[in-house]
């Protein structure tokens, strides 16, 4: 029997409305707690401006996970760069929008007052453990440093704060297992040791890279499930940034799709997964094989994303897109909204139809003029100097 | 352009023919390394048994999918058929041929039928060799044709994996990671072998582009009835490509048959807590986490008995520990090697 995806979502969505629980913890407590406002990070290269984060906004709220999606060079994980303001620049550039935290805009801190901030309120996973800790350190050295650092402790209170970190990561024997060194821990227990030290200072958020790309299937699902317990224990928000729907399916309370240095669509993980507003996301969804069931034939997607300095006018799935009308190759579509939470920005919403848009949306859709938002690489130069 | 519902209409993996002629065999084939160790040279040396009696069955037009965690042994067995580290114990079989007896002329014919597709075509591709030169070497190696004969055969793989003849004279930077992964394809593709090695072949895509390269090589399946191994992490991906389907643990395989009954009714222990651990397809979907305590032995100094039993949710007794389970035939094409079926657990004890 073939089963289409079109089925599926209707029998999955028949148990969703079944369930009263609604979309995990995060609907009890509404408070945001980091939200960026169209954000734009832009590279300055020999091809031309890139631009890697154009526009993008999205929030996360206390004890929730957000899932950002995408394929490599989507803007996921610099954009995550440029909350932490870690985008090496040049050549690298934040040229607009706001990242508030607490209220404050953390674009407009100094570079002290952000430096507090990293890893203290904000916390990060990065995804290969191989690289994110220092081979020449011990485990007790390395997560003690942000400890010391941020809350200006030291002696036995320190030696004490540690030993609580690890064992909130689950690490066996946390006394003995801080004094090695991390070649020798497994690469799951490194990756706990990254935990450990991007949890040791109690973050509200935490940014989590592809942190078990690097991970055997049941490390995986340990690690999930770890961070899932760390969440319910201290009310952190995630913003879990992935390629794989697999994860966002089990740990997302909501997702932000992007594309090419946007966002396409946004929603609760179960509206992206039962009726997918962008083609887009429909596709992504459609090419990745199940385990619960053979596909008869994978969606594949043809083409490839294209290159960032030279994109299209208008849509930029539009030339691997299989509902593309003329529309698509003019505009850039206006974000709709399908339901509550759920926005996608699509032409198909609003039946290919441009005088649907509202104008003033529709000019602030378009991609902004590359020279009048972007400081020229010396004077940027000039001005850090 | 055709919409996602036509497309995944279209069928996808061929049932596999009944008379299906075997290919590759492999019996008891295992690799022992010897490490450095014991006193200044004497003394025993450590032995790691990365592969350690594998029986595989090949036959043309199939999918055998190996899975495992790393450390199983799979990417050594994919070295061991394609003749690049020889068997410590068992045998190849092309054909009903033994490769370790094979004349020399014969072993050249075996490598010629047996390719292979890595996984990161950005260290799989020489960066100083144009297309062309990467897809004929080859051709080169094994001779005997024209220049001309040659060149024409070139334009004619990458055509028949979706690339044009004229990026022949491009360099492997010039491509992105999936059209590279096709150059990796047509370059295994060139000799019209029998036998395509797949490690890993598309893990290191991105996800929009794993759906293309899969169904190329069930499309090249379909057109040359190409026997495939393929070695895979995401079980996922085993289950849309293989028709069978063997879980390794430690070098040794825990479970093997058809891939239907594998993913829907796994049999071994292990197998029950791989699939539990993968990652759903749907937020409503949930799965009863099976965790397995500890991690992955050394197989340097494997487990006696079942090697599985140290990690084993419904160890059985002493006989875990004692007696290696055999593979038995559980249900039609089903085999497991677990105490928790058949008789073994009963001969094991009369036989101590």
């Amino acid at each position: 029997m073939v089963d289409s995806p079109e089925q599926d979502r209707e029998n999955y969505s028949d148990r969703a409305d079944a369930d009263t629980d609604g979309f995990g913890p995060s609907t009890a407590q509404d408070d945001v707690i980091l939200e960026i406002r169209n954000l734009r990070t832009y590279f300055q290269t020999k091809y031309g401006t890139v631009k890697a984060v154009d526009g993008v906004s999205y929030y996360v709220k206390r004890g929730e996970t957000l899932g950002v999606v995408g394929e490599s060079g989507s803007g996921k994980s610099v954009t995550a760069l440029s909350i932490m303001r870690l985008v090496p620049s040049p050549p690298g550039f934040i040229v607009g929008g706001e990242v508030i935290l607490d209220g404050e805009n953390l674009l407009d801190l100094s570079d002290g007052d952000m430096a507090n901030i990293r890893g203290s309120k904000v916390g990060m996973i990065l995804q290969d453990p191989m690289t994110a800790l220092n081979p020449v350190f011990n485990i007790e050295n390395q997560v003690g440093e942000a400890i010391r650092i941020h809350q200006q402790v030291k002696g036995q209170t320190l030696v004490d704060r540690i030993i609580h970190s690890l064992r909130q990561v689950r690490i066996p024997a946390a006394e003995s297992r801080m004094k090695d060194f991390p070649h020798q821990l497994s690469g799951g227990m490194r990756q706990r040791v990254v935990g450990a030290i991007s949890i040791s200072c109690a973050p509200v958020v935490l940014i989590a890279d592809e942190p078990t790309t690097a991970l055997d299937v049941t490390i995986q699902a340990g690690y999930l499930r770890l961070l899932k317990e760390i969440q319910a224990e201290t009310g952190v928000g995630i913003i879990f940034i992935t390629h794989d729907f697999g994860i966002v399916a089990k740990m997302c309370d909501r997702v932000a799709v992007m594309y090419a240095g946007r966002i396409v669509e946004t929603g609760d993980v179960r509206q992206i997964f039962n009726e997918p507003a962008h083609p887009y996301s429909a596709a992504l969804l459609a090419s990745v094989p199940k385990l619960e069931e053979r596909t008869q034939r994978l969606y594949s997607i043809e083409g490839q994303p294209p290159p960032l300095f030279d994109l299209p006018p208008g849509c930029p799935f539009a030339p691997r897109c299989d509902s593309v009308q003329d529309v698509c190759r003019e505009a850039y579509p206006v974000r709709s909204t399908l339901s509550g939470e759920h926005t996608a920005s699509c032409w198909k919403i609003l039946d290919f139809d441009i005088s649907k848009a509202d104008p003033d949306e529709l000019a602030a859709a378009q991609s902004v003029d590359v020279t009048s938002g972007i400081v020229e690489p010396e004077e940027a130069e000039a001005v850090a100097g | 352009m055709t919409t996602i519902q036509e497309q995944i209409q279209q069928e996808g993996l061929q049932p596999l023919a009944a008379d299906a002629e075997v290919i590759l065999e492999t019996r008891g084939l295992a690799k022992h390394f010897e490490l450095a160790g014991g006193f200044l040279g004497f003394g025993e040396k450590p032995t790691l048994k990365a592969v350690d009696g594998i029986d595989v069955i090949v036959r043309a037009g199939e999918t055998v999918g190996l899975v495992g965690e790393s450390g199983c042994g799979k990417s050594t067995t994919a070295k061991l058929l394609l003749g690049l580290e020889d068997p410590t114990e068992g045998q190849i079989f092309f054909k009903g041929e033994d490769f370790t007896n094979m004349s020399r002329a014969s072993k050249r014919d075996y490598r010629k039928n047996v390719q292979a597709v890595f996984q990161d075509p950005w260290s799989s591709l020489n960066p100083r060799m144009r297309v062309r030169a990467i897809v004929s070497e080859p051709l080169q190696i094994v001779g005997g044709l024209t220049k001309g004969q040659v060149n024409s055969r070139v334009d004619e793989v990458l055509e028949e994996v979706g690339l044009n003849p004229y990026q022949a004279n491009l360099y492997p930077h010039e491509f992105s990671g999936g059209q590279r992964q096709r150059i990796g394809v047509a370059r295994a593709l060139a000799l019209n072998p029998e036998v395509m090695i797949l490690d890993e072949p598309v893990s290191a895509l991105d996800v929009s582009i794993r759906a293309q390269i899969l169904n190329l090589l069930v499309d090249l399946q379909k057109e040359h009835n190409l026997a495939y191994l393929m070695i895979a992490h995401n079980l996922a991906t085993v289950r849309y490509m293989c028709h069978t389907t063997a879980v390794m643990y430690l070098g040794t395989i825990k479970e093997i048959g058809d891939s239907e009954p594998i993913f829907s009714n796994p049999l071994h222990p292990y197998t029950q807590a791989l699939i539990s651990a993968a990652l759903p397809s749907h937020p409503d979907i949930e799965r009863e986490e099976i965790i397995l305590p500890g991690e992955v032995p050394s197989p340097v100094n494997p487990p006696s008995g079942c090697t599985f039993n140290p990690r084993c949710p419904v160890k059985i007794g002493d006989v875990c520990e004692q007696l290696a389970p055999a593979l038995m035939e559980e249900e039609t094409r089903h085999w497991v090697s677990c105490h928790l079926y058949g008789d073994s657990a009963s001969t094991a004890v009369s036989s101590d």
